[in-house]
């Protein structure tokens, strides 16, 4: 879908004057059947995700897998070398498998060590972050995002997409300043 | 707003307020206004005062830098350690700046956890404190075993003598925990600082600034599906940090824990280690925050109310601190070790005496009891002086432990006293200088405050928030919802 210019259309867009109306206006846009479409706010609003129809968010499985490859790395990296490579006699203290607690603490902080980069680069991978570009920011009033403005913006692709529907949606759940936003 | 549409109470007046929550954000600022304060601090010119404030710290930092380059050259000879005081300062900075971090992190993560939206105005700050306070604290275990270029010895690397690390010591337990608390600490940190860049990033006014903030925050559009997944890795981080923060004083604890030596062979060590690290830690966080808050003129953001929580914090870690001291003395009565006995008189009529009266009575015990009272706890000069007695405290506590116990143990033969060098000293006070430099540097290039996070302690920030005036057009429609 090109503009009359030849802009290629990335989405219809609107701004909402709180993040009350944003809430609303986001169950409009959900009950409406829309699939590909986002709202924008300077702070997550509590309820959104409900309201944008969203479940919870899986990143906590890749925290469990990276927590559990932590705790492995560490039972191997200490017991490797203290049962194998290189059974140190200190005290007359076994080695083994079975005195765990001397070995614990370094295996907790692995676990956490590992949890934590697991959650840091999932949240980013996740959200297709870093990006060096996003179509929104064509928007000048966009800039605002960062600060105190609220914004709807429904994509081009949605298969329920078209001009005058998207707009009367926009403008029926309170948005103003609606716009095409350009994707280049 | 699931208040039923009933006619509501006739609450009018004074009534009303009492029953409304202390707002945290305070005269009804908007998110524009938090927004430009906040940045502001970042965009305008740095103030006079910054820029004599950072000439001295920083020259005072290279100080201290000269003198840990002497004594890594030189030896661990230019320090006054000796046998039987192979620990002294070195250690009890060590311990000093780790402990300090725990306040950043009991901010960030646990009372995160807890629900306590009062973290939103402190917590950016206290996380870069703890960044710092854990850089100063890696310095003295990495300078301490004299032979820093070996200091690769510390990690289960392999190597071509076949040797490796003793995994069951509590030192090598150490050396993780450090390390990862500070990794987890950065992490967590920079997760939260990514949409406040973004919001510098927009605001930039230069190229340079622009492409900068860009890169660091990483393309951040504010968008709700990012959101999600974000506040998810938040409180995932959150709950990651809590074990790790109760962690890491623990294992320095154990540190002395694991050893034979009468006073520090106890098991109250790592509750009392964390407990005072927070108590320590919540001292210089307000340390800093109430010369910030004046200078940069935060008060509406970081109001009495904060400053009243976190006093009480370090009064109610500080009792347990106090509790902790008066339980050693009465293990070592009840034990009947004599050498535990002897330890704990020696604590406190030996050649030590006064560090014991006033650091660990006065400043550590009685001092926090002024905030017992409401008027001690609004009163910013109070507060200040006990959390400078607090500071000198925990410092003072940490020397008694490690010295106090290594100073006279079992043969009085092998008893000797500890006299600090002057390289000693100006190592501990050249790390003052390096922990108030890059305080002072985050304050003038990252917003010290976490304006996403802020933002959603402002009633308007709720998607069920109806104005007054939307209220009295509207009525009956109930109360105003406060948080």
């Amino acid at each position: 879908m090109r503009t009359p210019a030849g802009h290629k259309v990335y989405a219809m867009a609107a701004e909402y004057p709180s993040a009350p109306a944003l809430y609303e206006a986001a169950k409009h846009v959900r009950d409406a059947g829309f699939r590909r479409w986002d709202v924008y706010s300077p702070f997550p609003i509590h309820g959104m995700d409900e309201a944008m129809g969203l479940g919870k968010s899986w990143l906590s499985g890749w925290v469990l897998f990276g927590g559990v490859s932590g705790l492995l790395t560490a039972a191997l990296v200490e017991f490797g070398p203290s049962s194998f490579l290189y059974p140190l006699d200190v005290h007359g203290k076994p080695t083994n498998f079975f005195t765990v607690p001397a070995f614990f603490p370094i295996m907790f902080e692995l676990t956490v060590l590992f949890g934590a980069f697991a959650a840091f680069f999932a949240m980013l991978t996740m959200n297709g972050l870093p990006r060096w570009y996003h179509p929104m920011f064509n928007w000048e009033r966009f800039m605002r995002v960062t600060n105190d403005g609220f914004f709807l913006a429904i994509e081009a692709r949605d298969p329920r997409f078209t001009e005058t529907g998207v707009r009367e949606l926009l403008e029926k759940s309170g948005g103003q300043h609606i716009t095409i936003v350009h994707e280049d | 707003m699931d208040a039923s549409p009933t006619v509501p109470e006739t609450i009018t007046g004074e009534a009303a307020t009492s029953v409304a929550r202390m707002p945290l954000v305070l005269n009804r600022r908007n998110f524009s206004w938090l927004t430009e304060r906040i940045s502001g601090v970042v965009e305008n010119p740095a103030p006079r005062w910054w820029w004599v404030a950072f000439t001295i710290t920083a020259s005072v930092a290279t100080f201290g830098l000269f003198c840990l380059g002497y004594q890594i050259s030189t030896g661990v000879g230019t320090w006054g350690n000796n046998i039987p005081d192979g620990w002294a300062w070195d250690i009890t900075n060590f311990v000093f700046w780790i402990g300090i971090g725990h306040a950043g992190t009991l901010i960030s993560a646990i009372l995160f956890l807890l629900r306590q939206k009062w973290r939103t105005s402190i917590n950016r700050s206290a996380e870069a404190m703890t960044l710092f306070a854990v850089i100063c604290a890696a310095i003295f275990p990495g300078v301490h075993v004299g032979r820093v270029w070996m200091a690769w010895y510390l990690a289960p690397l392999p190597n071509n003598y076949g040797i490796w690390p003793n995994f069951r010591s509590p030192l090598v337990w150490d050396v993780f925990a450090v390390s990862t608390y500070f990794t987890v600490s950065v992490l967590f940190w920079y997760t939260g600082l990514i949409p406040d860049l973004a919001t510098l990033r927009d605001r930039a006014t230069s190229k340079i600034k622009r492409f900068l903030f860009g890169i660091f925050a990483c393309g951040w559009r504010g968008s709700n599906r990012n959101w999600r997944h974000y506040e998810m890795a938040y409180l995932l981080l959150a709950g990651l940090s809590t074990p790790l923060v109760l962690s890491v004083h623990s294992v320095v604890s154990f540190d002395f824990a694991s050893s034979i030596l009468p006073t520090w062979h106890t098991t109250i060590f790592p509750p009392y280690f964390v407990a005072g690290a927070i108590f320590g830690g919540f001292a210089m966080v307000l340390t800093l925050l109430l010369p910030a808050r004046a200078m940069f003129k935060l008060h509406d953001i970081i109001t009495p109310q904060h400053i009243d929580k976190m006093a009480k914090i370090i009064l109610l870690t500080g009792s347990f601190v106090t509790y902790a001291y008066m339980m050693e003395f009465f293990v070592a009565w009840y034990s009947g070790n004599y050498y535990e006995k002897f330890a704990f008189w020696n604590r406190v009529f030996g050649p030590y005496w006064w560090y014991w009266w006033v650091g660990m009575l006065f400043c550590n015990m009685l001092s926090p009891q002024l905030f017992w009272f409401r008027w001690c706890r609004r009163n910013v000069y109070v507060v200040y002086f006990v959390c400078m007695c607090v500071n000198a405290g925990m410092w003072f506590e940490r020397f008694i432990i490690i010295v106090g116990g290594l100073h006279r143990d079992f043969l009085p033969s092998s008893w000797g006293m500890f006299y600090p060098t002057w390289v000693d000293i100006w190592t501990y006070i050249g790390t003052l200088g390096i922990f108030t430099s890059l305080f002072l540097l985050f304050v003038r290039f990252l917003p010290m405050i976490a304006m996403s996070e802020v933002k959603t302690a402002v009633p308007e920030a709720d998607a069920h928030y109806i104005s007054p005036t939307q209220i009295q057009s509207a009525a009956p429609r109930g109360k105003e919802r406060t948080r």
